[in-house]
């Protein structure tokens, strides 16, 4: 059976881990290669390198940092952060990512999802989305905001699930779903939006923001269809091992890789 | 003895480095080339895949390796096919009109719509025998999928494993010199290489190559 997969997420800036990952003993906690082993080993699904630079200089080291993980890690990697271009793709991917994850780019400029899908196959294309939930209204809505990466963002007239719907016809082989609302609480994946979004398509939907227990892992999965995890915090500082999600995971009767 | 080069074939598709990369992880050199001499001359042939069958064919005609690629088929050289590289050995695909390879009787058809496509992520592979390169792999292992057609081959005889997504699917081929996955080795962790070890164990240093 396909199982769920879980995801940890790293961000990367000049080459280092920004935030860090705080139980690691003899280990360098800011080198992204050592780290992508780590959870390699730890029994990770696949990685995410989020390029949090992406300045011109900055994407010349994150493109020796993919290329020097590639040779040692043999779970996909997916890189995301910046890309703006189907060059800027193909730059990336042969430095040995096998996915790439495009977001403001995309709401800029749709074509880029299509152009990106036609080059290297809907395989390669991730298509990854900020929204934010829109008060008031009788049905749930969700609006999508680009440039969360400085003060809060920029609203834009789109809504999360047409938007969805619109990437996966455009060629995104799978969306990663991030809410604002959630993110950073510890409190739970906004499920409502999740499954929303995962029956609106019919590409895998990664869940993204807020978890904070393992049991906010199985709701996502259960309740809120999603067909993979993405996690930052919740690895790296420690409070859950990827084995430890695992194996709660599987005793709920969720189907993991259990390494 | 020299170890034999791994030979893998180039005709523009994705994940040629991360193949490579696995071999060179497991101590071998790895040529990657779209020249149809050192195809012809290889110990052992990796073919690829990733994308589209149709632009695949498209490719492989340009560059001349269509026939290649067969000769060292029928020569007994042993050949390693990944993802699209599986999918191309049958004789045509619900993808486009072209034939593909030929080298094995069936078709390659469109996932059903019931299930998300791509098929993408970790899933069992239940093994219908027993195969070297699948010595010290339990039936039942995950392996890395990411595709949205799958093979169907005529003769049951050739399927060495399946895999349930929507449909039970044919996820390895066997056949004499040649095996052939629909998951990703490179990407299927220390299981995967294993996969790889196991074919240059038995398959290539066992054949007097090198």
């Amino acid at each position: 059976m396909l199982t769920k997969r879980i995801i940890p997420c790293l961000d990367v800036s000049g080459g280092r881990v920004i935030k860090g990952v705080k139980f690691l003993e003899h280990r360098d906690a800011g080198d992204p290669v050592e780290l992508a082993a780590f959870y390699d080993a730890e029994g990770a699904d696949e990685m995410v390198f989020y390029d949090i630079t992406a300045s011109s200089q900055g994407r010349g080291i994150m493109l020796d940092v993919v290329s020097r993980t590639a040779e040692q890690l043999f779970i996909p990697l997916t890189v995301g952060g910046g890309l703006r271009s189907v060059e800027d793709m193909t730059a990336m991917l042969h430095a040995g990512a096998d996915k790439v994850s495009i977001n403001t780019a995309a709401v800029q400029n749709q074509e880029l999802i299509r152009q990106g899908a036609e080059a290297f196959g809907n395989q390669c294309i991730v298509l990854g989305m900020d929204v934010k939930r829109v008060e008031g209204g009788s049905a749930p809505r969700w609006q999508v905001y680009t440039h969360t990466g400085s003060d809060g963002g920029r609203p834009r007239d789109l809504d999360a699930v047409e938007w969805a719907v619109r990437a996966a016809e455009l060629g995104a082989g799978e969306i990663v779903v991030n809410s604002i609302d959630a993110d950073g609480t510890l409190e739970g994946y906004d499920l409502e939006l999740m499954r929303t979004i995962s029956e609106a398509v019919n590409v895998p939907v990664v869940a993204s923001g807020g978890a904070g227990t393992l049991e906010h892992m199985y709701e996502v999965v259960a309740e809120g269809k999603a067909d993979a995890v993405l996690a930052a915090s919740i690895f790296h500082f420690g409070t859950y091992r990827i084995a430890q999600a695992k194996e709660y995971l599987a005793q709920k009767g969720i189907p993991v890789r259990l390494a | 003895m020299t170890e034999a080069t791994i030979t893998i074939v180039d005709y523009g598709a994705g994940n040629l480095r991360s193949v490579a990369k696995a071999m060179e992880k497991l101590g071998r050199s790895a040529l990657i080339t779209d020249d149809p001499e050192e195809i012809l001359k290889a110990s052992a042939v990796i073919l690829p895949g990733q994308g589209a069958s149709e632009s695949a064919m498209r490719a492989l005609h340009q560059r001349d390796l269509v026939e290649p690629i067969k000769d060292v088929i029928e020569k007994g050289v042993p050949f390693f096919g990944v993802c699209l590289g599986l999918q191309l050995l049958l004789d045509s695909s619900e993808e486009g009109p072209s034939p593909c390879l030929g080298v094995a009787r069936g078709q390659v058809r469109l996932l059903p719509p019931e299930v998300k496509r791509p098929h993408m992520g970790w899933n069992q592979v239940t093994l219908h025998g027993t195969h070297p390169v699948f010595e010290g792999v339990e039936s039942g292992s995950y392996f890395y999928f990411v595709h949205s057609y799958y093979a169907a081959p005529d003769y049951q005889s050739l399927v060495l494993g399946t895999t349930e997504y929507g449909v039970q699917f044919c996820s390895v081929i066997a056949m004499n010199n040649l095996v052939a996955t629909q998951f990703h080795p490179e990407k299927s962790g220390a299981l995967g290489l294993r996969l790889y070890e196991n074919f240059l164990k038995s398959m290539v240093d066992g054949n007097g190559g090198g």
